[in-house]
């Protein structure tokens, strides 16, 4: 393939849909509900999503919120894990997970027959209201978390990712990695997971998203079918993440793996969702490393020197400020030049802002791709989900290609040098440290 | 143009009526295929030109999928460069893949910019300028992409060793990105050659899915690709594999902090519709890995804890010959032998004892659920279309698949599992982990300092 453009996809931003008619509601239980009616295909996607990321896990044990997570569907309301899987399976539906630092969720995909749907929904419901969390089977997915943690501390990657997300963000909730790390899981009870479910998986604060084959009256009751059972609200339980603070000082820092290529991270905090200046940092970024073969940083790093075959920049906008990440890989023997070109890319960036050109180009290429960005369900649901976590504006979505119309090269050069400080970058490189030097 | 050929998809019960897969075909031999998707304002673009490793010989390996690159370096009307800057300020997505059986391009657009993706392919086929210079510099890349995909990946480095032991003779034993040695030593002639040799428009295969007509793709297609010439192809060699005659093993060391197992069984590929063998392996793989409750997870990861993670896999449409395959993670305190023997005793039980009723109903719900759910992605829709044609079977296969699977019998099953999945006929591959942190006068973690 020429190019892998799942990165870049994923953190796509949610775009205007003019003629989307998203519904929203709040039930009675405070769950709130998004919803789109579509009768093209006899099908139901579903997503239920509470504030329990990891950015959650209590203080000794990162990686409770993922494990908590994990064991939903592992034992629920009398179910054995085998029972739970395959009675989805025996309808065609499919069900799938949603976590990261701020969210924990389920989605499920089924057919909307009610011999194959009306199942499917009662299993959900179970896996979200009734997990067991047995002590035995919280053993086995313990030992298979801390096998997959073992697998990531070889992989070359994955240990510049984490490396990059202790530099910038050190003691915050967003440092640690999302499953968490071998000796604080090898320590968690059932009781632990049974704690940090009831505090964190409330209707109060959960979002429902679902889009397909049914009418609004039926999404509703399915909306209170699959929250009717969840724990009371605890109030007590915050859902506040503490601010990130600014780094100070540049940090690099080279980690030895015996590698071929080095593992280059450079970035700082970024932006939070919903910041104002976060569609002036989209379109800007879109020209600095986010628009692909039409960036400056694969220009002057790929295209002009053939010193990698991906380097991409990105802001992933979350409760609090998420990364702004550069990313690329290359051969050992020049990673001190790639890493030079990437910072007089940025510098240059960053003292010039964008051209009259650029800024059109991209924006042609954001809202011209607008179409693109909801032509499936599947998709739609992702954007549904996240306008309701994120507590963005309804019309958010209605608004965002004229917000993308309306950003300026000033408005660009300014929230970059609000955001981004080139002097104190932190920067990671794994590799083959002797030959890097 | 030659004559129109339409085939109606045979719809079975469960899916709702759709616009039937249109064909038609220029009188330069262009096939071209369309799926009607009126559910949003957009359209996908693939051409599929059958060429891919499988047509590559010893020493210039990888040259399918450098001139992939090479495609996007510039025509004589289009310069290096331009043509994602058109696509893209166009609002689309371009992108391309190569595999053992074709190497692919395609564009995801609004429905009206479909005449934009069909200039640029038409001009691409016929007028690729191949300079040195830009050679150069995409052959670094494309060894980037190597190192990045295979070499610095331990279990994708297992996964490449292990076919160039199971296939002896036959291409599909060479990795598609080509080994480093013949990235190295190849010239831009070599891509010119591959170039000149494949891509034809008789040798393609132009795939339309999305919000468009029938007539526009006609005209656009006449428009931009009617005036191609085609050329007589070269003659491709069967290059058929032997019989396997024992079980063969292969262990690979690589940094790693944990082991892994392939294996791989050599089994037949759907070469005509009314054979029932590949669709049983199909269920086969279903029965093992088709869902959450299936038998490796069920048995071997949650009951037995022999390994943190299972599958089994088996993809029965391809140009070259079929394989089979199982891996796996074992657990803590268990071993790659102990993997192997668990998985083994999954096949063995099978062979034994058969599967049940409630698995094989299983295992075709989810097919038919499938059937519906892939229609929610345009692209997909596509790529299957795309994948049947290139690799020589009829597009109606892709909606008889529901009916076949449906047929398939739980002694058809046992009976293709003791058929094929035989020691004789496996390879079994091992990832042998070796030290993550070389013993060097560094600190083992890290060092760090701040910059001026």
């Amino acid at each position: 393939m020429r190019l892998l453009t799942g990165l870049i996809l994923f953190l796509a931003p949610v775009l205007a849909c003019a003629g989307l008619p998203v519904q929203h509601w709040q039930l009675a239980n405070g769950a709130q509900v998004y919803f789109v009616e579509n009768h093209d295909l006899p099908m139901l996607d579903v997503s239920v999503d509470f504030p329990g990321g990891s950015a959650y896990d209590p203080a000794g044990k990162f990686g409770l919120a993922s494990l908590t997570h994990r064991l939903l569907d592992q034992g629920a309301g009398g179910l054995s894990d085998d029972e739970i899987a395959s009675g989805f399976a025996d309808v065609g539906a499919q069900l799938g997970g949603r976590f990261d630092a701020d969210r924990a969720g389920m989605t499920l995909r089924t057919l909307s027959a009610a011999e194959d749907q009306t199942p499917a929904l009662a299993l959900l419901a179970k896996v979200l209201s009734q997990p067991t969390f047995a002590p035995n089977i919280v053993e086995r997915e313990k030992t298979r978390v801390i096998s997959a943690l073992k697998e990531a501390e070889g992989q070359p990657a994955d240990i510049a990712e984490h490396a990059f997300e202790k530099a910038v963000f050190g003691t915050h909730p967003y440092a640690h990695r999302e499953n968490g790390n071998i000796s604080m899981v090898s320590t968690m009870s059932s009781a632990d997971l049974q704690n940090f479910y009831r505090s964190h998986y409330s209707a109060h604060g959960a979002v429902i998203a679902l889009i397909g084959d049914v009418t609004r009256a039926r999404a509703d009751a399915i909306a209170q079918q699959l929250t009717a059972g969840l724990p009371p609200a605890n109030l007590a339980a915050s859902t506040d993440i503490p601010p990130v603070p600014p780094l100070t000082a540049p940090v690099l820092l080279t980690i030895p793996f015996p590698a071929q290529q080095s593992q280059i991270l450079m970035g700082q905090p970024g932006v939070a969702r919903g910041a104002p200046d976060y569609f002036a940092l989209y379109v800007g970024n879109y020209v600095l490393g986010g628009g692909g073969f039409d960036s400056r940083l694969m220009n002057d790093v790929r295209q002009k020197r053939g010193l990698t075959y991906s380097v991409y920049s990105y802001f992933m906008p979350m409760k609090q400020p998420g990364p702004f990440q550069i990313g690329l890989k290359t051969r050992t023997g020049v990673t001190e030049e790639a890493l030079q070109v990437v910072r007089q890319t940025l510098a240059d960036f960053m003292a010039q802002g964008v051209t009259p050109a650029e800024l059109t180009q991209a924006k042609d290429n954001i809202i011209g791709g607008f179409p693109l960005r909801i032509d499936s369900n599947q998709k739609i649901l992702e954007y549904l989900a996240m306008i309701g976590f994120y507590h963005l504006p309804t019309d958010y979505l209605d608004q965002f290609t004229q917000r993308v119309n309306d950003v300026t090269a000033d408005q660009i050069k300014q929230a970059f040098a609000n955001t981004v400080y080139p002097d104190k970058m932190a920067t990671v490189v794994v590799g083959d440290a002797v030959a890097i030097k | 143009m030659r004559q129109w050929v339409w085939v109606g998809l045979m719809c079975c019960a469960v899916l709702p009526a759709r616009a039937e897969v249109q064909q038609f075909e220029l009188s330069n031999g262009l096939k071209v295929i369309l799926q009607e998707d009126h559910r949003s304002p957009v359209v996908v673009s693939q051409l599929w030109y059958r060429a891919g490793s499988l047509d590559e010989f010893n020493g210039t390996t990888g040259v399918a999928h450098m001139l992939e690159h090479m495609m996007f370096k510039g025509t004589k009307n289009v310069p290096d460069g331009q043509f994602s800057k058109l696509i893209a300020a166009a609002g689309g997505r371009e992108n391309a893949f190569t595999s053992q059986d074709a190497t692919v391009f395609f564009e995801q657009l609004q429905k009206d910019k479909l005449a934009l993706a069909f200039k640029l392919e038409a001009d691409r086929m016929q007028n690729l300028t191949l300079a040195p210079d830009a050679y150069k510099k995409e052959n670094q890349v494309v060894m980037e992409e190597r190192r990045m995909r295979t070499d610095d990946q331990p279990q994708a480095l297992v996964y490449e060793k292990m076919m160039s032991v199971a296939f002896q003779t036959n291409p599909y034993r060479r990795p598609v990105i080509g080994w480093m040695n013949d990235l190295e030593n190849m010239t831009v002639d070599d891509a010119r050659d591959w170039y000149h040799r494949w891509y034809l428009p008789n040798n393609a295969t132009l795939v339309v899915a999305g919000d468009v007509s029938l007539g526009e793709v006609k005209d656009l297609a006449m428009r931009y690709f009617g005036g191609i010439p085609s050329r007589p192809l070269p003659v491709r060699k069967p290059q058929v594999e032997p019989p396997q005659i024992g079980i063969k093993r292969i262990n690979v060391k690589a940094p790693s902090k944990l082991p892994y197992l392939l294996m791989g069984y050599h089994v037949p590929e759907l070469r005509d519709v009314n054979d029932w063998e590949p669709y049983a392996l199909q269920v086969l793989a279903g029965v093992l890995d088709g869902n959450e409750g299936a038998r490796l997870g069920k048995f071997v990861v949650r009951e037995q804890r022999i390994a943190t993670q299972a599958g089994a896999s088996y993809d029965m449409v391809a140009r070259g010959p079929g394989m089979f395959m199982l891996d796996g993670t074992p657990s803590q305190d268990k071993t790659v032998a102990d993997l192997e023997t668990a998985l083994r005793a999954q096949i063995q039980s099978i062979i034994k004892n058969g599967v049940s009723e409630a698995e094989m109903k299983r295992v075709k719900a989810q097919v038919i659920a499938a059937h519906v759910y892939q229609r929610d992605s345009v692209f997909y829709q596509a790529m299957l279309l795309g994948e049947y044609v290139n690799d020589g079977l009829p597009v109606t296969a892709i909606a008889d698949e529901v009916a076949r699977i449906q047929a398939i019998t739980p002694a058809q099953v046992q009976a293709i599992a003791a058929k094929y999945l035989l020691d004789d006929n496996l390879t079994v591959a091992t990832l042998d982990p070796q030290p993550v942190t070389k013993e060097l006068a560094n600190p083992p973690i890290s060092d760090m300092h701040n910059l001026k």
